[in-house]
């Protein structure tokens, strides 16, 4: 199957579970969405050989700068 | 695996809840989540106005959609931070929602009012850049939203971005900042009402609210993001969130149960240090706030 995320592609080989997927990938299931198509699937879904599925990041480190004393966020 | 409410399959399974839901119930569980927040924390009433401040990213594109479709009168604000490239591709994610939605999205553009974008800023302070925008940013929405009539300004900080704060505040036992980490922050003199309306929802189901209502965000991090310590310390947190679900909705939905009651006189304190800066007359404790002084060195 072609996977591919904003940075990267790779070619994986089905049919292949969700979850062990992200495992293999060496992904957090808390860090990830995976999308086949265009829709989300469970972590016990099984992908095939022919399936496009998007492995999208979902963790921003839009940093919370810790305040100035004093001014108030 | 199948929708715990209805029985469809599933799209996703929200393993702290030990729920799985189609996408309609689980458009339905955001929304009640987020009321529930408003409501516990008396976030906004009814019919007041609520400005949202808009990154382009998923957080707060879904909070705008949120709270459009619980009927609330919402307009955003975007914050041009003047990083080149990436400024100018989440404002068009901004602009486009705002348009499809025919919402209502102020732009306030730091390089084009104040004559410099964030980099520049890290540069003459020597500091990480986070440090400058944060600060911007403070002044800036809050300047928006007293400056536009608005009751409350509304931010898409989620679950995981607050437990990372909390964990970074409770590492070094930062007890002034602990004592303001709070989902609603009245208004003061000088200041809106500060909300936080996606404090029950994790960053995972804020993504995945943004998938299945097609709505188009920015993907793509924030370059001057890299490494920073919130995104460590959420690292750290999802490896014990893998072992134990539930764990970061416990750490931080427990502190504003158990523990900022025992912290509300030392924000009372904090607030009453609080006078005007002598040039723009916002809230500061000090002669001159912090956005003044940091206009003063970039300029
Ligand atoms: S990562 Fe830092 S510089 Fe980038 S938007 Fe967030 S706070 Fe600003
Ligand atoms: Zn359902
Ligand atoms: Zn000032």
């Amino acid at each position: 199957m072609h996977l591919h995320n904003p940075k990267r592609d790779v070619e994986v080989s089905g049919p292949l579970r969700v979850n062990d997927l992200v495992s293999q990938l060496g992904l957090s299931r808390e860090a990830v969405l995976v999308i086949r198509g265009d829709s989300l699937v469970t972590g016990d879904a099984k992908l095939d050989d022919h399936d496009d599925i998007e492995i999208r990041p979902v963790i921003s480190g839009g940093a919370q700068p810790r305040s100035a004393r004093g001014a108030r966020p | 695996m199948r929708c715990k409410r209805c029985t469809e399959p599933a799209i996703i399974e929200i393993r702290r809840h030990r729920t799985s839901f189609c996408s309609e119930c689980f458009l339905h569980h955001c929304r009640e989540q987020v009321r529930r927040a408003i409501d516990k924390h008396r976030m906004i009433a009814p019919d007041e106005r609520v400005l949202v401040a808009i990154s382009g990213g998923k957080d707060s594109l879904a909070l705008w959609d949120i709270l459009l479709d619980l009927d609330y009168e919402a307009d955003g604000v975007y914050l041009g931070l003047g990083i080149d490239d990436y400024s100018k591709r989440s404002q068009s994610f901004a602009e486009r929602y705002a348009d499809t939605r025919g919402a209502k999205l102020h732009i306030v553009d730091i390089p084009a009012e104040h004559g410099f974008g964030i980099p520049d800023a890290a540069r003459a302070t020597k500091r990480v850049p986070c440090s400058a925008c944060g600060l911007s940013k403070r002044h800036l929405l809050n300047r928006a939203a007293i400056d536009g009539g608005y009751d409350v300004l509304a931010t898409g900080h989620n679950l995981d971005d607050e437990a990372a704060v909390l964990f970074g505040n409770v590492l070094q036992w930062h007890v002034d900042y602990l004592a303001r980490q709070r989902p609603m922050l009245p208004a003061t003199d000088g200041f809106a009402r500060r909300v936080k309306p996606l404090i029950r929802m994790g960053e995972r189901e804020m993504a995945a609210y943004c998938v299945v209502k097609r709505i188009d965000y920015i993907v793509e991090e924030c370059p001057m993001a890299a490494g920073n310590r919130h995104l460590r310390y959420k690292e750290v947190l999802n490896q014990i969130e893998e072992r134990t679900p539930g764990a970061k909705a416990t750490f931080y939905l427990q502190f504003l149960n158990e523990m900022l009651p025992h912290l509300d006189q030392v924000a009372a304190e904090e607030r009453s240090m609080v006078g005007a800066c002598s040039r723009c007359g916002a809230p500061s404790s000090q002669e001159i706030c912090a956005f003044c002084k940091l206009v003063e060195k970039v300029g």
